[in-house]
């Protein structure tokens, strides 16, 4: 069930639009922006707010890879592996997080407070490598800087 | 003539295929170029990248550039090249990479030897595989018992999920993911929700979706026996290719016909065919003596015997709507026309008798499939169409494009251009416009509905072709916001194509006479309105064309003067009668005689059974409901007695002194003497060659030359080469040799083209892309307006008078609806276990507010009393239904054949009260 804050923003995005079902993706980063990630039980109940069926919703969430349907960590770091930044260090960075976190790319730390995810490009390839953590962008980044910034995410 | 350059040779190409897109064009001028994404029904989207080929900009460009020629218009003079080596190249790596996660799986996937991707493959020359990833594999879903799912085939064409979405309408299917792991199914297990989902069987180009009913009892394409034939679930006759081997059909895939069903079927049409091979099967004749069981005897016996009851008494015989026009004639003959009686319920004969009427007068001409979708301003009044006429669906879902795709071409988007013209139509409708008696899955194309009893929606109709001619008999005391709504569809369909949809389905001829007045109207005005009849059978229309009682009239028949056989052919009275009509015959009659193909309630209580062929056994003409007359034909030959019930009425002739030989020994003979006694039926025999027809003084064979296991395939008990089954009724054989090439459509059970192993071969039997076939056959058209279609000073219109009274609620009783479901109300489907799984089950239903003023709740167990018939079924709650009105399914398995609407009584059922009907 969502909750009644969910609903009223997501009828707040459907008065947008003429008809109903264009508001889907805002509606699923709504669901994600309370909950984190969107579960099965979500996409039919955004289904139903919006008339359209669980398939039609879940043909919009599924194209979207930052619309997480399976449940992730606390803290969900987006690793940057496009060009610039794999040119600049990607792979040594990565395997730095992965022994630091304990985790391979798409798992969650034991302890629920990591995600880890590739993205390709944040946009940022004036500061490769990049990483992004929630809504913080992190440049220039070497192993070296990795504890400090991850102990800011409790 | 337009001449368009192919590799530097010139092709002339129709004035009328300028415009159109390069891909089919070539296709029609016989060309090969792989496709994938692109299908005639719904056009090109420019997804899958197979079909590149060079265009150059005049002829002195030697370097030209690869275009996709499913997108590009074709142009006089234009300049393009298949065989150019960088489009060769171009070509075969798209198909490498779209099978870089192929599984491979060829001679375990149902598809094998009639796959499109196999045959694209191979003309790519795409022969090597050099990926040495891991490929990406999915998990299947269960998608029912009619449709198999294998995700891992899929070359992501999209084709499926816009059939699904665009054509049909389902919303329950799409495409989920991105990247290498674009998934198309559903968001979780479970049965497919559209009636035409085994369409994607044969949409898919890949194995993906697979006939899973085939599956038990599977076999490769080469290896069956087909031949042409006809759907015989419903009344739109839509053209089939059933397959059969070692004696079972083996499935059902659609016949091409340019004017009746295109490229699809639906899924009673094609899963329905299993009652074919049912174990209870009657395939031999079986004689009740001294009121013991019916015991089986020979086929000799059985012809001496019903020759010695009609020798010894009066006769009188029952023919069927699902029965051939050769049957029901037969039996007309050996009983005497008036002794012959229509096997279908009254009402159902008055409705149809008055669409035919209608028909006959004229000046609206009624609408083939084809003609609906283009129509583009639709008022249907009364029908559930996905339930009583489901191919309509998609015509009618194409006719609400028609207005939006007009305004497109002025975007100047070519009329190919399907994702294109979708963006820029968004959700923009045409003039839809339907008076229903409760909610209907077609509601979401529908521009304004009204929901009210079928008298009411009769008076609807009567308004609005008041309103266009007040020459036409106006309604008295209409609410006003129905007058408004009346002036609203009067005002939208005074247009180029207006089409009016009517039907049996709420069992109403003033909703029959409406739907005259208005498209009468309309023609008056100028506006050429075509009409669109749903019929319950797939040969109500036949039938009802010849001269025959009403049944009711064969009961007091029966009950009143002495007669003593009664011979019923084809058709379950207990289906057509009340329960009393039923009882009295079965009390009165000395001599019940049955001919049918499955044991039904009259067979039951039959003195002599003889084992009728069905479709796939026998040959023989249906009329459709626009009244169009199309042959099937025998695809094998049946074991045990079973015959086409005319040659049973034809010996039966013999028997009883009537004939001195047999009047109709094959099909040539019934049909010439069917034409030459009831004139309307005159141009049927020309709607196939004679049995004597002969290519190049071959028949034509029935198997492909590749069927396998000629000379062995009963090795297991003789070691000699079975002879062909003999087949003196068609120019078809029962065997892989006759003629080698192309047949005349008529003839074509099988698509198969060099190099076109799957069912895409059909491009190759038209005379252009998505138009006729090559020596086109698309059935004779029975009815026309009388003197064609006169001018509108010409016309002198008288309309339809017997405009219904207000639909009045009782305070006591209920006005009980009948309620069709496309899995459930057809007798022969329902002995298919898919079909049957899927079945409605029997329920009684009312609105909300009739349901609390009777205090009852859904599930609950109500009683009803309607003519003779108590029933007992759960409550469901439906909205939609009118006040004072509750339905009931119509033709479930045990069900009476109560003559709906009537007015019945209920109340909740007592406890211990059982389910089920009894009579009162
Ligand atoms: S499932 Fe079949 S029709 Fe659908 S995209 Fe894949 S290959 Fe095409
Ligand atoms: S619409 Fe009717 S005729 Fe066509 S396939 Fe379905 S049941 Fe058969
Ligand atoms: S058929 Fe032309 S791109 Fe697919």
């Amino acid at each position: 069930m969502l909750s009644e804050e969910e609903r009223k923003e997501i009828e707040a995005e459907c008065a947008l639009y003429e008809h109903r079902r264009p508001a889907t993706s805002e509606a699923l980063k709504i669901v994600q922006r309370h909950r984190g990630w969107v579960s099965d039980e979500a996409v039919k109940d955004v289904a139903e707010i919006l008339g359209a069926s669980a398939d039609e919703v879940e043909s919009v969430a599924t194209f979207y890879t930052l619309i997480f349907r399976q449940k992730v960590g606390r803290h969900v770091i987006l690793i940057c592996d496009s060009v610039s930044c794999y040119i600049m260090g990607y792979e040594t960075l990565k395997e730095h997080l992965g022994r630091v976190l304990g985790i391979e790319l798409g798992q969650t730390t034991s302890d629920g407070r990591f995600t880890l995810l590739p993205n390709a490009c944040l946009g940022v390839c004036e500061q490769a490598p990049a990483m992004m953590i929630d809504e913080d962008v992190h440049g220039h980044l070497t192993p070296e800087k990795i504890p400090d910034i991850l102990s800011r995410y409790a | 003539m337009a001449v368009l350059y192919v590799d530097n040779q010139p092709h002339e190409i129709r004035p009328h295929e300028v415009g159109k897109n390069l891909l089919k064009v070539c296709l029609g001028l016989g060309f090969n170029i792989p496709y994938f994404c692109w299908h005639p029904a719904f056009q090109s989207v420019g997804a899958c990248r197979q079909c590149a080929i060079k265009l150059f900009k005049d002829e002195h460009d030697t370097k030209g550039k690869i275009v996709m020629s499913c997108m590009v218009s074709a142009k006089d003079g234009m300049r393009i090249s298949i065989d150019d080596p960088e489009a060769i190249e171009f070509r075969a790596r798209v198909i490498e990479w779209l099978m870089l996660n192929h599984p491979h799986d060829c001679p375990v996937c149902d598809e094998g030897g009639e796959c499109h991707l196999q045959d694209m493959t191979v003309m790519t020359g795409h022969t090597y595989r050099r990926n040495r990833f891991a490929k990406r594999s999915f998990r299947n879903q269960d998608m029912g018992p009619l449709v198999a799912h294998e995700m891992n085939r899929c070359i992501q064409c999209y084709r499926c999920a816009r059939f699904y979405r665009h054509s049909a309408g389902g919303r329950d299917f799409g495409v989920m993911g991105w990247h290498d792991r674009v998934f198309f199914g559903r968001f979780e297990d479970g049965v497919l929700q559209s009636e035409f989902a085994g369409n994607l069987v044969e949409v898919c180009p890949t194995g993906v979706f697979t006939d899973k009913t085939q599956a038990r009892h599977f076999t490769r394409k080469w290896d069956l026996q087909t031949a042409p034939s006809v759907c015989v679930h419903c009344g739109l006759g839509c053209n089939t290719i059933p397959g059969e081997r070692y004696g079972s059909l083996r499935r059902i895939r659609n016949r091409y016909n340019h004017r009746v069903n295109g490229y699809f079927l639906c899924d009673r049409g094609r899963y329905g065919y299993e009652f074919v091979n049912s174990p209870h099967r009657i395939r031999q004749p079986l004689l009740r003596e001294n009121q013991a069981a019916l015991r089986p005897i020979s086929a000799q016996a059985a012809i001496t015997h019903l020759g010695n009851l009609l020798h010894s008494g009066r006769a009188i015989g029952i023919g069927s709507p699902r029965a051939s026009l050769e049957t029901n004639y037969a039996l007309a003959k050996l009983v005497g026309a008036e002794n012959f009686y229509h096997g279908m319920p009254t009402k159902h004969l008055r409705i149809v008798r008055a669409m035919l009427d209608v028909l006959k007068r004229g000046p609206a001409p009624s609408a083939s499939l084809h003609d609906m979708e283009k129509c583009n301003t639709i008022f249907m009044m009364g029908e559930d169409i996905h339930n009583v006429g489901p191919l309509m669906v998609l015509s009618l879902r194409q006719a609400v494009l028609q207005k939006p795709i007009a305004e497109a071409a002025k975007l100047h988007i070519s009329d190919f251009e399907d994702a294109v013209i979708r963006e820029a139509i968004q959700q923009e409708k045409g003039p839809f416009f339907t008076g229903v008696p409760g909610f209907t899955k077609l509601d979401d194309q529908v521009t304004q509905a009204y929901r009210g009893a079928p008298h009411d929606i009769a008076r609807l109709g009567f308004a609005v072709a008041h309103m266009i001619d007040p020459a036409a008999p106006a309604v008295e005391d209409l609410p006003v916001e129905r007058v408004q709504f009346a002036q609203r569809i009067a005002k939208a369909l005074q247009d180029k194509k207006p089409l009016i949809v009517a039907g049996y389905n709420c069992g109403s001829e003033s909703i029959v006479r409406a739907s005259a007045n208005v498209a009468w109207a309309l023609r008056k005005k100028g506006f050429a309105a075509h009409l669109a009849y749903t019929v319950p059978e797939c040969n109500s229309m036949g039938t009802a064309l010849m001269d025959g009682g009403e049944i009711d009239d064969a009961v007091q028949a029966i009950a009143s003067n002495g007669i003593d056989t009664l011979i019923v052919a084809e058709s379950n009275l207990y289906r057509q009668l009340s329960l009393s009509g039923f009882d009295t015959i079965l009390r009165r009659i000395k001599h019940l005689v049955v001919l049918d193909c499955l044991p039904n309630e009259t067979t039951a209580w039959a003195e002599l059974v003889l084992p009728a062929a069905t479709f796939a056994e026998g040959s023989g003409t249906l009329v459709n409901n626009e009244c169009r007359a199309q042959r099937f034909y025998q695809v094998f030959s049946p074991a045990g007695d079973v015959r086409e019930s005319w040659k049973w009425l034809s010996a039966a002739m013999v028997a009883s002194g009537r004939a001195q030989s047999e009047p109709w020994p094959d099909l040539d003979a019934v049909l010439a003497a069917l034409a030459r006694d009831i004139p309307v039926f005159a141009k049927v025999p020309g709607i196939t060659p004679p049995s004597s027809f002969r290519l190049m003084g071959m028949p034509v064979p029935r198997e492909s030359h590749r069927f396998s296991g000629r000379t062995a395939i009963d090795a297991d008990q003789t070691i000699h080469e079975r002879p062909p089954e003999p087949d003196a009724d068609t120019p078809l054989r029962h065997s892989m040799e006759g003629y080698p090439l192309q047949p005349p459509a008529s003839l074509l059970g099988r698509y198969w083209a060099p190099g076109w192993n799957s069912d895409h071969a059909l491009n190759k039997f038209q005379q252009e892309i998505d138009g006729p076939l090559r020596e086109d056959a698309p059935g004779v058209r029975l009815v026309e307006p009388s003197g064609g279609q006169p001018s509108a000073e010409a016309l002198n219109i008288e309309y339809l008078g017997l405009v219904p009274p207000a639909f009045q609620r009782r305070a006591e009783e209920w006005l009980v609806i009948p309620a069709y479901h496309i899995f459930g109300s057809d007798e022969l489907s329902m002995h298919s276990p898919g079909i049957a799984e899927l079945a409605a089950k029997p329920y009684l239903q009312l609105n909300q507010a009739d349901a609390d003023s009777l205090g009852a709740t859904p599930g609950q167990l109500m009683t009803m009393t309607v003519e003779s018939a108590v029933c007992t079924f759960p409550l469901k709650v439906g909205p939609g239904l009118p006040d004072g009105v509750v339905a009931i399914p119509f033709g479930l398995p045990g069900l009476p054949g109560v003559a709906l609407p009537a007015w019945g009584k209920i109340r909740p059922a007592q406890p211990g009260e059982p389910t089920g009907v009894r009579q009162a």
